[in-house]
């Protein structure tokens, strides 16, 4: 039988969206016993945000003044320790599950399959490669522990019906101090989580300008969206970097995605594919964003949006 | 701080349109343009001009690959490596086999600091930096998009979902880089001639001795599914009723 256990990625007081889907893919695994850990200076308030979610058997917590910033070399010895008798290990794909997870796998001496898109058994997966131009199914090897990342915008998170149980795990192992969290410098914003938010309005370079991004942001204010942004938008400085939807930004998977001014580069559509409906509206007809869009509208986006935002009040 | 390590990978140039075998045993590399990993240009670049301030004194190109790789290590001694090593491999190595041979390289080599990208545009792992952390036993900073050292330590801004998430760290480490962290310089001729002349060494990876760990198979590779084209609507108001038609607004 399959023993999972899920890493929950936190900051501090609330559990991360991503938890919920890293447990759906977990329960894709048929037959799995699914246990949660979460490693926290304070672990009370998100133990019980976990054990809310469907599938959890239990949620381990493990409580140090270490783990107030989720600093890898520290949290890593620990999850090690914890995951003898687990046949699996997952974490999100997430900037904190990708900087964690390899670094836990090296500890135990396998390999990591990384960003899972779909379970096909206990041992055998699908994951996007060369920026989601190709999916290939892999196969880890049944006598030893998997580790793996887990790619959220191909999950839906699990229902928060559960009560599961909430126990103390005794981890006692050495944490090295050669690495210090300094600060988070967060954009913080009050829109919703670009991450998880069910609709997104992203702008493009066609924007031209940060001052010109008022126009997304009051769509998105009357959409009750996150925005985004493209990789060129970002480079022109219109956005900060976390905005940065794409290969190599955030990969996202909302109901409604509304692409302005953006053209429609591979690496941004790799960003975008998993999303419900696909909007573009763009001046030039050409833009390959048109190939995917499921409604596009050929339009200058200086009229098109103000009208739009308009037309939904 | 003496010696910098660089990993460099060969892929498929980022441009290319990569397309899957019809046999699905890969994806289509015969004849296909291949280039350094961008990610580890920007790793690379950093390197440089961390020498270049005076704060290391060799930066070292290294690649694990089969024998054509030698192209991309030339390439980085055109940039201004000072030597590069190949360590040959006919075979696909696992990330954790490729982590190991940066290590035995680090040891015997005595290296103190090594920067990688943040993926390989190819497999898109994102695996290698945090492994060598962990058997290293040494620091890690992933996703760097701005880096400044001082003395035995070092202050990494890292691009995490949130924002800028700044740590210190002790050196030596290992870096992986982002894409804003640098802009990588252009090679000019007379570097290219000069990189000829800059040794690379080459050492067979059954030589280093090391043990890949358990190995993840791929078995077939497919084409993603595709997304279809949808409708063209004349106007906003057409747009607003097509979004209210699927109950999205």
């Amino acid at each position: 039988m399959s023993k999972i256990l899920v890493v929950a990625e936190h900051d501090g007081s609330r559990l991360n969206a991503s938890a919920a889907k890293t447990v759906a893919c977990a329960a894709g695994i048929d037959g799995a016993l699914i246990d949660i850990v979460v490693l926290a200076s304070t672990a009370d308030a998100i133990a019980a945000e976990a054990a809310q979610l469907d599938g959890v058997n239990s949620v381990l917590t493990i409580e140090r003044a270490e783990n107030e910033h989720a600093v890898t070399a520290v949290l890593a010895p620990q999850i090690a320790a914890l995951a003898e008798g687990y046949s699996h290990v997952f974490g999100p794909s997430t900037t904190f599950g990708k900087d964690l997870m390899p670094h836990v796998a090296a500890l135990l001496g396998v390999n990591q399959v990384s960003d899972i898109m779909k379970v096909e058994s206990s041992h055998t997966f699908q994951r996007p490669v060369y920026a989601g131009n190709a999916v290939v199914t892999v196969t880890a090897p049944e006598d030893s522990v998997v580790v793996a990342t887990v790619r959220i915008a191909s999950y839906s998170a699990v229902g928060a019906d559960n009560s599961a149980t909430v126990q103390t795990a005794d981890v006692s192992v050495d944490v090295p101090t050669h690495t210090r969290f300094v600060e988070l410098q967060s954009g913080a914003s009050d829109r919703p989580d670009l991450q998880t938010a069910a609709k997104v309005v992203s702008g493009g370079r066609a924007l031209a300008s940060e001052e010109n991004f008022r126009i997304i942001y009051e769509l998105a204010e009357k959409l009750g969206a996150g925005v985004g942004a493209s990789r060129a938008a970002v480079d022109a400085g219109y956005v900060p970097n976390e905005m940065q939807v794409g290969q190599t930004g955030k990969i996202i998977a909302p109901d409604l995605y509304i692409a302005i001014g953006i053209s429609g580069a591979i690496q941004h559509l790799t960003g975008i594919k998993d999303a419900g409906t696909i909007v573009a509206i763009n001046k030039d007809e050409e833009a390959p964003i048109f190939e995917v869009a499921d409604i596009g509208l050929v339009a200058d986006l200086f009229t098109a949006v103000p009208e739009l935002t308009k037309a939904l009040s | 701080m003496d010696k910098i390590l660089v990993g460099l990978k060969r892929v498929v140039d980022y441009n290319v349109r990569v397309r899957v075998k019809s046999d699905g045993s890969g994806v289509e590399t015969d004849s296909v343009k291949m280039s350094i990993n961008p990610f580890d240009e920007i790793a690379l670049e950093e390197a440089l001009r961390i020498k270049e301030r005076g704060e290391a004194s060799e930066v070292i190109v290294m690649t694990i690959g089969a024998t054509d790789a030698q192209q991309q290590l030339r390439t980085g001694l055109a940039m201004g490596a000072d030597r590069a090593i190949l360590v040959e491999s006919d075979t696909a190595v696992s990330p954790l086999g490729v982590a190991r041979a940066f290590k035995s390289i680090i040891d015997r080599d005595s290296i103190d600091l090594v920067l990688l990208g943040k993926q390989a545009i190819d497999n898109d792992n994102s695996q290698t930096a945090q492994m060598l952390a962990a058997i290293w036993g040494r620091p890690q900073a992933t996703f760097a998009s701005k880096l400044e050292i001082s003395g035995d330590t070092a202050t990494v801004t890292r691009e995490v979902d949130a924002g800028l998430e700044v740590i210190e760290i002790n050196l030596p480490a290992s870096i992986s880089v982002d894409l804003r962290l640098n802009e990588p310089r252009y090679v000019k001729l007379p570097d290219i001639m000069k990189a000829k002349k800059k040794p690379l060494e080459q050492i067979a990876l059954s030589d280093l001795g090391i043990d890949q760990g358990p190995i993840i198979k791929e078995v077939t590779f497919e084409p993603p599914a595709e997304r279809s084209r949808g409708v063209m609507v004349d106007d906003v108001a057409a747009l607003v009723s097509a979004l209210k038609d699927k109950g999205l607004v």
